[in-house]
C-alpha cells in the first residue's frame, strides 16, 4: 500500500473531468485575440468614425472588421475602449 | 513513456514566446481551473464559463510577472478562487444568497486537487493506451460499453484493462511500473 492506491487513485481522477472543449478552445486563441485587440485599438485610437462605431455596437463592429466577437474580445474591448 | 514537462519548464517556454506552449499551458490546466469553479465554488456553467476565461486572459497577461515558475499552480488555484469569489458576490447583488463556500472547505478541495494533478501527470507519464481508458472511465464516466466501441476493444475486457492500468499508474508512484501493457 502506498499514498496513491489504486482506490484513490481512480478517487481523484474523477475529480478533474475535461472542461467544455469550446471553452479550452477559446482559451488557446487569446494570443490570438490579443493581438487583434492591440490592432483594433490602435486603429480606434487613429479613426474617431470607427471608435464611434465600436462604442455604438461592438460585437457587430468586431464582426464587421472581420473578426470573431467573442464574449472575452467583446468585454476585453469595451474597457480598451472606453480608455482610449 | 512520455516524458512529463515541469510546470516551471512549460511556464518557461510560453514566456519565451513558443506558440504550442501556450495551448499545452491551457490543455494542462484547464481541468484544474475548471474543477476549482465548478466543485469548489458550483458556479453555474455559464459563470464557471466566463471565471474561466477571464483565469486564463490573466494568466496570459501576467505570466511575465510571475515569481518562481515552479508556483504557478498555486499561482492558478489563487487567481481562480479570487475570480470565483468576485463573480459570486456580483451575483449575490443581484440575488443575495448565502453561496459562498466554506473557507476551508475549498482549501480541502484545492489540496485534494493538487494531488489530483500529481495523478493526471503519472497518467501523462503511463501514456496511452491507458490514460486514455482511465480518462474515459474515471473522468468523462463513460461505459465499459461506450469505451469499447471509441477504442475498437471488447468491452468485457475494459475492468481488466481499468484494474492494470491503475497498477500501472501506481507503479509510478512506486518508482517502477509493475503492470503489463493492457492490450
Amino acid at each position: 500500500m502506498n499514498a496513491y492506491d489504486e482506490e484513490r487513485i481512480g478517487r481523484l481522477l474523477r475529480l478533474l473531468p475535461p472542461a467544455p472543449e469550446g471553452w479550452v478552445r477559446a482559451a488557446q486563441e487569446l494570443p490570438a485575440a490579443r493581438a487583434m485587440l492591440d490592432e483594433l485599438v490602435a486603429r480606434a485610437e487613429q479613426d474617431a468614425a470607427f471608435r464611434l462605431q465600436l462604442l455604438a455596437d461592438l460585437e457587430r463592429a468586431v464582426a464587421a472588421a472581420g473578426y470573431e466577437p467573442s464574449p472575452y474580445v467583446v468585454s476585453r474591448l469595451r474597457q480598451l475602449i472606453e480608455a482610449v | 513513456m512520455a516524458v512529463e514537462e515541469t510546470d516551471a519548464q512549460l511556464v518557461s517556454r510560453c514566456r519565451d514566446g513558443d506558440p504550442a506552449a501556450w495551448n499545452e499551458f491551457v490543455e494542462r490546466f484547464s481541468r484544474y481551473v475548471y474543477a476549482i469553479c465548478g466543485r469548489g465554488f458550483r458556479l453555474a456553467q455559464q459563470d464557471a464559463e466566463d471565471v474561466f476565461q477571464e483565469v486564463f486572459a490573466r494568466a496570459y497577461e501576467r505570466l511575465p510577472e510571475l515569481r518562481s515558475d515552479d508556483a504557478v499552480r498555486p499561482w492558478l488555484a489563487q487567481l481562480t478562487r479570487r475570480l470565483c469569489i468576485d463573480k459570486l458576490r456580483l451575483l449575490a447583488r443581484d440575488t443575495p444568497s448565502d453561496t459562498e463556500p466554506d473557507e476551508r472547505e475549498v482549501d480541502d478541495l484545492l489540496a485534494s486537487l493538487d494531488d489530483a494533478m500529481t495523478v493526471r501527470a503519472a497518467l501523462d507519464k503511463v501514456g496511452d493506451p491507458c490514460r486514455e481508458i482511465l480518462d474515459r472511465f474515471f473522468c468523462r464516466d463513460e461505459s465499459y460499453h461506450t469505451i469499447g466501441e471509441a477504442l475498437e476493444i471488447p468491452a468485457g475486457t475494459i475492468a481488466s484493462r481499468i484494474s492494470r492500468c491503475l497498477e500501472k499508474v501506481r507503479g509510478e508512484f512506486d518508482g517502477r511500473s509493475r503492470g503489463s501493457r493492457p492490450s
